[in-house]
């Protein structure tokens, strides 16, 4: 007979995989629907990878709430799920009378919020802090809190962590209706499966979800594009916390920031698009992130640009998270508008939904055997190029794959490549080797690699060559032998 | 720095400019088993094994001969003599004390001490991300070269309606080789108002083929979600900027990008090796030695060859001076003292000049060779070395290319002149309309 979930979650994004990873402690029987091939293929891969520490939001919102509280996590849970995560702190910086004015009241805001150690410096120590600064810097919001992270990674580590603990992964379903009743029915195409709850965490498209259950749902997402350039790891000391400028109705502003990874991350700007999944960028739009970084940093190298990106941010009518059950149907929850500071209150977004759906009726029983990890065996071995020399040398004695460097750029191994492909949620496209390895992300992009990562994809997956996509559906890499 | 093992001479690529490079040690007497080469792909040979056109050797061997074949002489005669050499090896690092860090399959994590390295690494494609194209990011971008690597090594096809962005060479024989393959090529576009390749490629891959070149046009624009769906192309000004109102949306389902190419250094970074801003590479001596002594560079990693009879006649030089370097205990011959240095300085049209420098010793070499690339499209030119305030030597030249390599030849007489100069500097530059 067919089985039914205690909970589905639709979106595999940040919210949708951390969510599952909190439902994991409990004996549930979970599913995660996804419409894209991957983890993170929404507005979870493309965004500032900001753990922000929480000033920014008005007092008495659900997000100034959840923004602290997911920062306080962030550190503890980085750590127990191999992500790379570093308190770097963040500066808000003011250029003159008027910003300085504006400092105070992120101040007020942010202490209101619960967010610790917040302080206004002033031009000398800011300028120590941060000596590549524009002269023109005059005071700035110190958030001794604020981090940053890779949100793809704390995505995949979330999801991979759920999927050890039971949680089922259905990937390559774009949900296209919803049955509500005691038990609601999901479906994608030809697929579908039943649920007592659902929670609905598809990101930019959760108001149209929210829709399918009830047509009256009065929230409206607009689809506001930040286009972004990462910069080489040779600039990546341009600055070390991250600087950002003081923020207007439109956003927080373009920022400069290092990222976890080691390079440089210069964006977003702001504007709205008609569509919701338009991820292109513009040459206005980079040369409007590209002034906006000179006058943070006059002196940014951006001749060292080694890509460019946009992601599509979920806003919402409202301004806030919207985190509550349907009113039509009282097993249907929904996450709607979960924008910046999304990533950072992901894990207390969570918390807050897990709480939520027990107001809802679910009942928790905690697992005896929950694995806190992201492994079946704890923690996961580090990547080759982290190791010592003396563990480097141990492990290509052992496994001699890791003796072969596939990814020159960024010293990526076969035997890392291969632990990426058979691993919990394993890589199956070019570009999921690249999120989970950072093979092909370095400066030749994949140039002299990308050949050889769809070789081993080939031969681990056991499809011929010419069947390897860069991301799934249509994007195929080759048209066919030769003649 | 600990290490495991040592060679007298270590090299770093076994490309041509590696193969070569070791030949020559070899024939100036460090013996086979003393010298290693360590190649990171599965083959010796370097980026030519998938250059199966032909059009190289004409000024080594006055024959014209294919990639493969080219290399094959090289790899064949590197057997023979047995030397030493390891595929799928990567050299992670090089220690500002001559330490070579690498790893491989068979031998693992190796740290080696070398009397000598030369590094010939040769070089990488620029990317979209380089050129930060506008647009959307799907598949069915690539760079010439891995398209290249895809139809002749793998046999797949990686496109079937292709524009090409770049007229560099790799870009025209692509065009050529896609077109033979069954692709349509529809055009190539290149941002400069002349090409950047070679004259012969231009005739060969795309006149005889039907296939227009875009002189001062640009890619503005990618479309497609999945796969590549079309490119805007627009017209640029003489600052190549897109001129608004010439946009032309072209459909096709791959852009290949030959948009130039860097030298691959991140090796010499390791060991804190000078670099040249403008070629990118190392800055050497006359004896292709760069800022640390004992590493020793030549090929596409010091500066973007035409062609690889170049390479294989600098890595000869580069390979004689690395062997005299372990023979005589860091110097390079009984007059080797330090008599001060003499820096090239590229002017008037002159973009580079390789070696930057030349380091004087107590009597003046019987030749210098210099290597050079101008800036633009110059006919009518006279070349000019002049120093201290003379003009040693003058080559008078029809016309000069960025695309082609110039080169200048000082004989003993002439070396003699500028040793007697004792300038600290002298300048290769171009005299128009001479």
């Amino acid at each position: 007979m067919e089985q039914i979930y205690d909970v589905a979650i639709i979106g595999a994004g940040v919210t949708g995989a951390m969510l599952a990873h909190k439902l994991a402690k409990y004996k549930l029987r979970c599913a995660v629907i996804e419409a894209g091939c991957d983890v993170a293929s929404g507005a979870t891969r493309a965004n500032s990878a900001i753990v922000h520490a929480g000033f920014d939001a008005a007092n008495g919102t659900l997000k100034a709430a959840l923004n602290a509280k997911g920062c306080a996590q962030m550190p503890e849970l980085a750590h127990q799920l191999d992500v790379p995560y570093k308190n770097n702190t963040s500066l808000v910086v003011a250029f003159g009378e008027e910003d300085e004015q504006t400092l105070n009241v992120l101040l007020e805001r942010g202490r209101n919020n619960g967010v610790p150690g917040l302080r206004i410096i002033g031009k000398k120590e800011l300028h120590e802090l941060e000596p590549n600064l524009s002269p023109d810097a005059t005071a700035a919001l110190l958030a001794p809190t604020a981090g940053i992270i890779c949100p793809y990674e704390l995505t995949m580590a979330a999801a991979e962590n759920a999927c050890i603990n039971g949680c089922e992964f259905f990937f390559n379903r774009r949900v296209d209706a919803i049955e509500a009743g005691d038990v609601i029915t999901v479906r994608a195409g030809e697929f579908s499966l039943r649920a007592r709850y659902v929670a609905n965490c598809a990101g930019v498209h959760s108001d149209e979800l929210a829709r399918m259950v009830d047509p009256d749902f009065p929230i409206r997402l607009i689809p506001r594009r930040g286009e972004y350039m990462i910069l080489d790891k040779a600039e990546g000391k341009t600055a070390s916390a991250t600087l950002f400028m003081v923020p207007s109705k439109a956003g927080k502003g373009i920022l400069v920031s290092p990222t976890v990874d080691g390079n440089l991350l210069v964006g977003p700007n702001a504007h709205e698009v008609s569509c919701k999944d338009d991820t292109s960028t513009t040459a206005p739009g980079l040369d409007e992130i590209s002034a906006g970084a000179r006058r943070l940093v006059p002196s940014v190298n951006l001749r060292a640009v080694i890509t460019s990106f946009s992601g599509v941010r979920p806003t919402p009518t409202t301004d806030d998270f919207h985190i509550q059950p349907s009113v039509k149907a009282k097993n249907f929850l929904n996450l709607v508008g979960i924008e910046s500071p999304g990533l950072a209150s992901s894990p207390a977004v969570a918390d807050y939904a897990v709480d939520m759906l027990v107001s809802m009726g679910l009942e928790l029983e905690k697992k005896d055997n929950y694995n806190p990890y992201r492994t079946e065996n704890g923690h996961m071995r580090k990547p080759f190029r982290e190791l010592s020399d003396a563990e480097k040398a141990e492990l290509c004695k052992r496994e001699p794959a890791y003796g072969k460097i596939i990814c020159r750029c960024e010293t990526i191994t076969e035997g890392d490549i291969l632990a990426a492909i058979h691993r919990p949620l394993g890589a199956k496209t070019i570009d999921m080797v690249k999120l989970r390895t950072r093979a092909g992300m370095g400066r030749c992009q994949g140039g002299f690699c990308s050949p050889r990562v769809a070789e081993l994809l080939s031969r681990e997956l056991n499809v011929p060559l010419d069947a390897i996509t860069k991301r799934g559906c249509g994007s195929k890499l080759l048209y066919g032998k030769t003649k | 720095m600990d290490f495991d093992t040592q060679k007298k001479l270590v090299i770093v690529g076994g490309g041509p400019a590696g193969l070569a490079a070791a030949l020559e040690a070899n024939r100036q007497g460090i013996a086979p088993d003393d010298i290693l080469i360590i190649e990171r792909d599965r083959e010796l040979g370097g980026i030519l094994n998938q250059c199966i056109h032909a059009g190289f050797g004409l000024h080594m061997f006055g024959e014209e001969l294919s990639g493969p074949e080219y290399s094959g002489r090289f790899i064949e005669d590197v057997k023979k003599a047995g030397i030493g050499y390891v595929t799928n090896s990567m050299v992670l690092s090089v220690s500002d004390d001559r330490i070579v860090t690498f790893v491989s399959p068979e031998m693992g994590f190796v740290r080696m001490k070398a009397g000598a390295v030369v590094l010939c690494t040769g070089c990488r494609e620029r990317t979209r991300g380089a050129l930060n194209i506008p647009g959307t990011r799907p598949a069915g971008i690539y760079s010439a070269g891995t398209a290249q690597r895809f139809v002749n090594m793998e046999g797949y096809m990686p496109g079937k309606k292709v524009v090409i962005l770049g007229s560099g060479d790799i870009g025209l024989i692509m065009a050529r080789r896609m077109t033979l393959e069954g692709a349509k090529v529809l055009r190539v576009c290149e941002l400069m108002p002349y090409s950047g390749g070679l004259a012969r490629n231009i005739a060969q891959c795309l006149d005889d083929f039907g296939i227009p070149l875009y002189l001062s046009h640009t890619v503005t624009e990618i479309r497609g979600t999945e796969r590549v769906e079309g490119v805007t192309i627009s017209k640029v000004d003489e600052n190549r900027r897109p001129i608004p109102g010439t946009e032309e949306y072209v459909e096709c389902d791959t852009l290949l990008l030959s948009v130039g190419l860097i030298p691959e250094n991140e090796v010499a970074k390791s060991a804190g090796i000078q670099l040249d801003r403008v070629t990118g590479g190392a800055v050497v001596n006359q004896y292709n030695e760069t800022s640390v002594p004992g590493i020793f560079a030549c090929g596409n990693t010091l500066h973007v060859h035409d062609l690889v009879d170049f390479v294989t006649k600098e890595a000869y030089m580069a390979g004689a001076s690395a062997a005299k370097f372990v023979q005589n205990g860091g110097k390079f011959g009984e007059d080797d003292k330090d008599c001060g240095e003499i820096s090239c300085r590229a002017t008037g049209g002159v973009r580079y000049i390789v070696p930057q420098k030349i380091v004087k010793s107590t009597k003046a070499p019987e030749e210098l060779k210099f290597f050079f690339r101008v800036d633009n499209i110059y006919k009518k030119v006279k070349i000019e070395l002049r120093c201290g305030g003379e003009t040693i030597k003058s080559v008078s030249k029809r016309s000069v290319a960025p695309g082609e390599m110039e080169s200048l030849v000082l004989n003993a007489a002439d070396c003699a002149k500028v040793y007697d100069k004792n300038a600290g500097e002298l300048e290769i530059t171009l005299v128009q309309n001479a």
